[in-house]
């Protein structure tokens, strides 16, 4: 069989990862280095890389002379701040330097953007160690947001090119439809039509479809090593949930209306004291979706990076294999969570759209 | 808590929701509609198909049932035919034997009744024959007998004779 070179997802990111990586030196900061213990430095490792940041970076290494080396690729930095702002985020040097943009001074202050006055401006923390500096809007095409075009180009591409080998092949799918049918299927059979029902289930397709393939693809680009999180951004799983949210609420009927703020069959004082709990069970139902996609992929990712970390930790002849085991079997858990994630954030959304569109005959 | 708050990042999500959104309608237009309607199609074409085989077996089977009752009917009409011919071929013969016989009983009587006549016929021409000869011969011998007298006188007494002695 012939293979035609084609646009597919892997060779995609390959591409974009070789054409851009850049290598950066810079001082290493000797004394404060070795002062960290290998504990604080695993600790630390972790929450950076929960983090979002300004550039791309694949790995870091130390050099032999002491110097940190970052591979990576700068990335787009856009502010609001009295006008568009836009510039490379390799004018930050991973966050060790001012940045000059017309006459305005900007710096990168634990993965945030804070304007300082000169080019050797300081941020001023209060006793909380939060920083008091004054923050621009920031619109910047950050690590995540770079992965959410990622996986748009790769999804526009995966999914338009099956809907046109359904119209070639005489309405079969071909190559990578043949493995997605099945799923889009099931996203149909086994959670749309159950949960919203026959008549209205068709509406709701569009956005059941995209946010499991979404999530789903999200998840697992999570875990690929260089880190790459979305779904453990609080900001992405509320936007999820307030579209799950905004859906339901326009989709109701009179039906779904009433039992929220006159419940049928219950004595007036309990009407009355429903309303308010029901009201506030609209708004708690994608509060929840928003966490749980949330605290499932943090989670994940701080055990399973801890668990690595260990075998830094551990100087022994059984901890580190052992260490390197475990995350290996929980790589292979989270492998399963992402998909899990995926679906339950769908079904729980098709379960919402079922409540706000469900026709009750009785009562 | 305060933690979450501190790392929502209003950047990530605009650009979220802004390449979200995007993202269901490029793909409702160029991927799930074609898709779900090309699904659709499908599974109703199988449907039917499903349904047109369904419904030429039923087809099939009422076909062969016609073909077995016409293949009945054939039959016993040859058979209702064969009697009749059968009947008919019998009935003829036993009409051709009674007319024989009739006809060959009215021969015979005829027959019968003719040769009757003609022995009646050759009875009285016998009689009358004989008659004649008799008278004849009565003639003769009376001519001789009387012309004797004794004779006569004897002829009478035998024949009173013979009378006497019946």
């Amino acid at each position: 069989m012939r293979r035609k070179i084609s646009l597919k997802p892997i060779t995609l990111l390959l591409l974009l990862l070789t054409f851009v990586s850049y290598g950066k030196e810079q001082e290493g900061h000797g004394e404060k280095e070795t002062e960290k213990t290998a504990k604080e430095a695993v600790n630390e490792y972790i929450q950076h890389h929960l983090k979002d940041s300004y550039d791309f970076g694949l790995f870091s290494y130390t050099t032999d002379e002491g110097k940190e080396k970052h591979v990576g690729f700068p990335l787009p930095v856009i502010l609001w701040d009295n006008g568009l702002k836009v510039f490379s985020s390799s004018k930050f040097h991973h966050g060790e330097t001012v940045a000059e943009v017309d006459g305005s001074f900007y710096k990168n202050h634990h993965g945030k953007i804070y304007k300082v006055d000169g080019p050797n401006g300081e941020i001023i923390e209060d006793d909380h160690h939060h920083a008091t500096n004054e923050k621009p809007l920031d619109f910047s095409i950050t690590k995540n947001v770079f992965l959410i075009i990622l996986v748009f180009v790769i999804m526009f591409f995966m999914f338009s090119k099956m809907a046109k080998s359904y119209k070639k092949n005489n309405g079969m799918p071909k190559g990578m439809g043949r493995f997605l049918e099945p799923i889009v299927l099931y996203v149909r059979d086994e959670i749309a039509i159950p949960n919203i029902g026959e008549k209205h289930y068709k509406r709701y397709m569009s956005y059941l479809l995209t946010v499991f393939f979404f999530v789903w693809i999200v998840n697992l680009f999570g875990l690929v090593p260089i880190g790459m999180n979305v779904t453990n951004n609080i900001a992405v799983t509320l936007c999820l949930a307030l579209i799950t949210y905004v859906i339901t609420t326009f989709s109701g009927n009179k039906n779904y209306w009433k039992h929220i703020f006159w419940m049928p069959g219950v004595p007036v004082p309990m009407k009355i004291i429903l309303a308010p709990i029901e009201l506030l069970g609209t708004i708690i139902k994608p509060f929840a979706l928003m966490i749980r996609l949330y605290a499932n992929i943090t989670a994940g990712h701080v055990v399973l990076m801890s668990i690595i970390g260990l075998a830094f930790l551990a100087k022994n002849w059984l901890g580190t294999p052992l260490s390197l085991f475990l995350g290996f079997v929980l790589a292979i858990l989270e492998l399963l969570v992402a998909a899990l994630q995926a679906y339950i954030f769908t079904v729980l959304s098709a379960l919402y759209f079922g409540m706000a569109v469900e026709e009750h005959e009785h009562h | 808590m305060g933690k979450l708050f501190e790392d929502f990042s209003l950047g990530l999500f605009f650009w979220q929701a802004v390449l979200f959104i995007a993202l269901i309608l490029l793909l409702k237009k160029f991927a799930w509609k074609p898709i779900l309607d090309s699904v659709n199609d499908r599974e109703e074409g199988i449907k039917n198909a499903l349904d047109s085989a369904e419904k030429a077996k039923l087809e099939m089977e009422n076909l062969q049932a016609d073909n077995q009752k016409l293949l009945k009917e054939a039959r016993a009409e040859r058979e209702t035919m064969l009697k009749e011919a059968r009947e008919i071929k019998n009935k003829m013969i036993e009409d051709a034997k009674g007319e024989a016989q009739e006809q060959a009983n009215k021969m015979i009587t005829q027959a019968q009744a003719a040769i009757e006549s003609e022995k009646k016929a050759a009875m009285t021409e016998l009689k009358n024959h004989v008659a004649g000869l008799s008278l004849e011969i009565a003639e003769k011998v009376v001519r001789t007998e009387l012309s004797n007298k004794d004779k006569q006188l004897q002829l009478v007494e035998t024949m009173l004779d013979e009378k006497s002695l019946n």
